[in-house]
């Protein structure tokens, strides 16, 4: 048993790329990944025009008058998808270049998401 | 199970971390609830009960710089399929089949895949729910399906499960597999004895292989609770494009690489889209998985093959 053991790890430790590879399936199971962007709530921007960049919807805040249009634009090379959280709006599937606008009648606060990515969000304030 | 092992001193979870990352090539075996792991043999492979291959995220559609040729790549990888020693059962595809949900990307996709003359088992992927929730993709591959397009069969001794997470998706969350399908999984795996091979696929990985991105299953963990009591149990995903495994308890997970364009490894870029590589360097970050299972050793060789073979 022991023999098979020692001699599988110098097998599997042979190879460079694999002791990298398990030192990152370490992190994994840790929850200590590398240094990542976080996408921190910024200050809410006046604007009705939102872009879709690197799967953030930038400003992720907005703050709109009542009856504005909003257009979101996707600058992705996937697509992505605009949904309200309670799904009172959703835009067609957004490929590259291509835009949707909603019109906000009513004042309030209208978080939404991407249908595909759902971890992209963000939120329009309307008032 | 001791952490330490008596006389090697191999601590089990390095043990574990190595196989999992070494797996192209390698054979899981699960011989006695303890896991390990050896090359397949020839003969292995030619008493093997059954094999069969798996594709995953051909994004037909696609046609920007991370691969302006999808259509020309699935037809590597099926090409690499036929020259597989032996013919598969069975293709098991794991979703994003289409770029956008399109007829015409269905449809091609089919064609190309069918040409290989062997049955097909598609679940989509959130690239596939685009249009009409799902309806032009379960027109073409939802046949005899439940739900938004989950389904089970039998073949060789092993049960396979293919599971649908792209459908429902909440803000903010991850994959979601819902209520109604848990109970259906429930009710499914009931009648199969705990020494019956399982074979559980889904797009987006079942385990959660890096939130920030979505790399995993908001309800994961309930399926796989369903699945503990079974002595052997293999769940392949596709959806982040690149091969990630691990082994845990009974359940040996693993992800395909895609046969359209790669995706960086967590964590190592600012957002999880296509990656840009050297034209000559593609074909070496696409490929596919073919999957042996032998009898008796309740053993299942998952083996991937970039489409530098092809």
């Amino acid at each position: 048993m022991s023999a098979r053991l020692v001699g599988r790890r110098v097998v599997l430790l042979g190879a460079a790329g694999v002791i990298a590879a398990a030192s990152r399936a370490r992190s994994h199971d840790l929850g200590e990944m590398a240094d990542m962007p976080e996408q921190t709530p910024s200050a809410p921007v006046a604007t009705d025009k939102v872009k879709i960049d690197n799967f953030f919807f930038t400003p992720q805040t907005i703050t709109v008058p009542v009856g504005a249009t909003v257009t979101w634009t996707n600058q992705d090379d996937i697509p992505h998808l605009v949904v309200a959280k309670d799904h009172a709006f959703r835009s067609q599937p957004l490929d590259t270049g291509d835009s949707f606008t909603h019109v906000f009648a009513a004042a309030g606060e209208y978080p939404y998401f991407c249908g595909l990515h759902p971890k992209m969000v963000g939120t329009v304030k309307v008032g | 199970m001791s952490e330490r092992d008596d006389a090697g001193g191999l601590r089990r979870r390095e043990m574990l971390e190595c196989m999992a990352w070494a797996g192209t090539g390698m054979l899981w075996t699960l011989a006695g609830g303890v896991p390990g792991s050896q090359l397949l043999t020839s003969a292995e492979a030619a008493t093997s009960s059954l094999s069969f291959v798996q594709l995953s995220d051909d994004h037909i559609g696609f046609n920007k710089d991370a691969n302006p040729d999808v259509t020309g790549t699935l037809r590597k990888a099926t090409a690499l399929v036929a020259k597989l020693p032996r013919k598969p059962d069975f293709i098991i595809h794991t979703g994003d089949v289409s770029h956008l949900s399109k007829p015409e990307e269905l449809d091609l996709a089919k064609q190309i895949i069918s040409e290989l003359g062997v049955p097909l088992y598609v679940v989509p992927g959130e690239h596939d729910m685009l249009i009409e929730d799902g309806g032009t993709f379960r027109e073409r591959f939802g046949k005899d399906t439940k739900g938004s397009g989950w389904f089970s069969f039998d073949h060789g001794g092993v049960h396979f499960v293919g599971l649908v997470n792209v459908v429902d998706l909440k803000a903010g969350g991850l994959g979601n597999l819902g209520d109604e399908q848990l109970a259906w999984l429930t009710a499914d795996l009931k009648p199969h004895g705990a020494s019956t091979p399982i074979v559980v696929f889904a797009h987006i990985p079942l385990w959660t292989i890096y939130a920030d991105w979505g790399w995993g299953t908001d309800d994961g963990a309930k399926a796989l609770a369903l699945l503990a009591r079974f002595g052997s149990v293999t769940v392949l995903n596709g959806h982040i494009h690149q091969i990630v495994q691990k082994v845990e308890g009974n359940i040996a997970f693993h992800t395909a690489r895609s046969t359209g364009f790669p995706q960086p490894a967590p964590g190592t870029a600012p957002s999880p889209g296509p990656m840009k590589v050297a034209p000559d360097v593609l074909p070496s970050v696409l490929g596919i998985t073919d999957v042996t299972y032998v009898p008796g050793k309740e053993r299942l060789a998952i083996v991937d093959h970039t489409l530098v073979e092809a």
